[in-house]
């Protein structure tokens, strides 16, 4: 027990010290790092995501080579890949991106497609029925209708893009798994502790942004709990 | 205006939607389509606004083939309800009802002050503007559904099954309420039901289908009852329309005798006088108070101090059809159906056979 409260001491310790904060080895250099990856990533996966998660969920063609190819991509181990493409290409950030991207195009590919499927054929009707153009159905009524399983999807690849990019250290990149894997070679566990502590609280912030945002973005009136009065 | 040249519909899998069919359909009217499930009714209604195209034939809207306007532009201007209003949930009632003329580019300012407009005429009240759709009761959605059809004052409005997904209260409450609209509005209108009872109160005109997509009879409600075209639409139209064409005879048709009518202060001796079970017992303007049955009337004294039983109710000659005068009649404790004028005051009697006698009303 004291030997776990120390540790804490320890972990605390690390976070705070002043080395930590300047300098290319601390932790705003290694934060910076870690959110290019990620956002870089995210964005690359949001592009093919959403487009073709739109594209099959508003045409209804090609729905079974979403779920095949989510699938598959879901059974890819991350880690593996990385060190394939870094074989293949050599050290650069491209097998990371690469790897990262692989990992959250599933959830935005699934989420967006089954959110734009699933708004009533009767709602989907009545727009073209009122005279809006295939673009405009997509764009006045099945993305704002998909908009709260499209966020979750963001949401669920973002949290994973974050907490996986620490792969990122393996082969010499930087980033905040830096510092774990530093940590582990070195059996410096405080640092293990104190790079983990920070993903997660990336991980946490990443969260609280993206409830933040549906609560901005998704129309009240779709939210189950609205109230008859 | 809409006109249907030799139209069918088949599809791939064999199966016949609509077979030959050949309609023109008046301006300004409501026109019904009715039959069982499956018969094409819906189909047929779709071709209009080209949410389905027609195999063959065509189909024209003031003398233009349809399939000459874009399928959105051509939507645009037709107005469109659907069974459960189709409602987009993520818009306010307001933004809803603006749909088409913000589609037609209007200013967001303009087409919420149409918006509000609309709201007002389909009976809602404005603080519902800013709802959305879940938040409202079906009869609400509905009304809503045919604001937003009317968005930009379309001249012809389709109706699938509008009035179907709501309680029977709520669907009289809809349908007295179009026939309202309408009466302002002077659409022309293409309503589809599988409710014959529906298709005869809102009709100017039906067209019954059977199965298999083909149209059985296109008549006026008043004809279809009258002289249905064969078994098929006898039987759909329904085994009591001999008292459903009842509807369509006047009340003023009613032939009507005097009747026994004593006024409230004559005395009691003139109503035993009369020779009738039961006298009809009027104010100083002849309105009717109720019936007084002779058998347990008082030795002496005047009608004022009888107990009357209740009338039932009466039916009037200015507004109300043959078929009013005849519950009437069933209603009355004297089974005498009592026809009163504009002001209220009792112009005669009769009694089931007399009102079921009436020209138009009797056997064929």
């Amino acid at each position: 027990m004291n030997d776990f409260l120390n540790q804490i001491q320890l972990v605390g310790d690390w976070l705070t010290s002043s080395s930590q904060w300047h300098g290319d080895e601390g932790i705003p250099r290694r934060l910076l790092e870690h959110l290019t990856y990620s956002g870089l990533s995210l964005l690359f996966a949001a592009l093919i995501g959403l487009t073709f998660g739109l594209l099959v969920g508003h045409t209804g063609r090609g729905a079974f080579a979403v779920a095949s190819v989510a699938n598959l991509a879901r059974a890819i181990p991350t880690f593996g890949l990385v060190v394939l493409v870094v074989t293949l290409a050599g050290l650069s950030s491209t097998p990371v991106l690469i790897a990262l991207v692989a990992l959250a195009v599933p959830p935005i590919l699934i989420n967006t497609f089954e959110g734009v499927r699933g708004v009533d054929p009767a709602t989907r009707d009545a727009a073209r029925g009122v005279g809006m153009t295939g673009w405009e159905v997509l764009t006045r009524v099945e993305v704002p209708m998909a908009l709260p399983l499209i966020l979750l999807g963001l949401r669920v690849a973002a949290i994973q893009v974050v907490a996986t990019a620490t792969v990122a250290a393996y082969p010499g990149l930087g980033g905040l798994g830096r510092f774990i894997v530093d940590g582990l070679s070195r059996n410096d566990y405080e640092l293990v502790i104190g790079g983990s502590t920070v993903v997660v609280v990336l991980a946490l912030v990443v969260q609280a942004v993206f409830t933040a945002l549906r609560r901005v973005v998704v129309s009240p009136g779709l939210r189950a709990a609205a109230t008859k009065s | 205006m809409i006109r249907f040249d030799a139209v069918s519909k088949n599809y791939p899998n064999g199966t016949t939607a609509v077979d030959d069919l050949s309609l023109e359909l008046a301006e300004g009217g409501i026109t019904v389509l009715v039959g069982p499930s499956g018969c094409g009714k819906t189909t047929t209604l779709r071709m209009i606004n080209r949410m389905v195209e027609p195999t063959t034939g065509t189909v024209s809207l003031r003398g233009r083939d349809i399939r000459e306007v874009n399928a959105p532009e051509l939507r645009r201007g037709i107005g469109y309800v659907i069974q459960h209003a189709g409602l987009f949930p993520h818009r306010t009632v307001l933004d809803n009802i603006a749909t088409v003329p913000l589609l037609l580019g209007w200013s967001r300012k303009k087409a919420r002050a149409r918006a509000a407009e609309l709201l007002e005429l389909v009976g809602l009240p404005a603080e519902m503007a800013k709802r959305y759709p879940n938040q409202l009761s079906g009869g609400q959605q509905q009304r809503v559904g045919v604001a937003r059809a009317l968005g930009a004052d379309p001249p012809v409005l389709l109706m699938d099954e509008p009035f179907s997904a709501v309680d029977p209260i709520v669907r009289a409450e809809l349908q007295a309420e179009f026939i309202r609209l309408q009466k302002e509005l002077h659409k022309t209108i293409v309503f589809v039901t599988h409710d014959i009872d529906e298709a005869i109160k809102l009709g100017n005109n039906i067209a019954v289908f059977r199965t298999g997509g083909r149209l059985a009879q296109f008549d006026t409600p008043e004809r279809l009852l009258t002289s249905p075209a064969d078994e098929f639409v006898a039987d759909f139209v329904g085994h009591d329309r001999g008292i459903r064409r009842l509807s369509f005879v006047k009340a003023a048709e009613v032939p009507l005798r005097e009747g026994p009518v004593l006024s409230a202060t004559s005395p009691v001796a003139e109503a035993r006088a009369v020779k009738e079970p039961w006298v009809l017992v009027v104010d100083d303007a002849r309105r009717p108070l109720g019936w007084a049955p002779v058998a347990e009337l008082p030795d002496s004294g005047t009608l004022v101090d009888v107990q009357l039983a209740p009338l039932g109710h009466t039916f009037s000659l200015v507004g109300d059809s043959a078929r009013a005068a005849l519950d009437s009649a069933l209603l009355s404790p004297a089974r005498l159906a009592v026809g009163v004028d504009a002001d209220g005051a009792v112009v005669g009697a009769a009694d089931v056979h007399e009102i079921t006698g009436s020209p138009g009303g009797g056997d064929r």
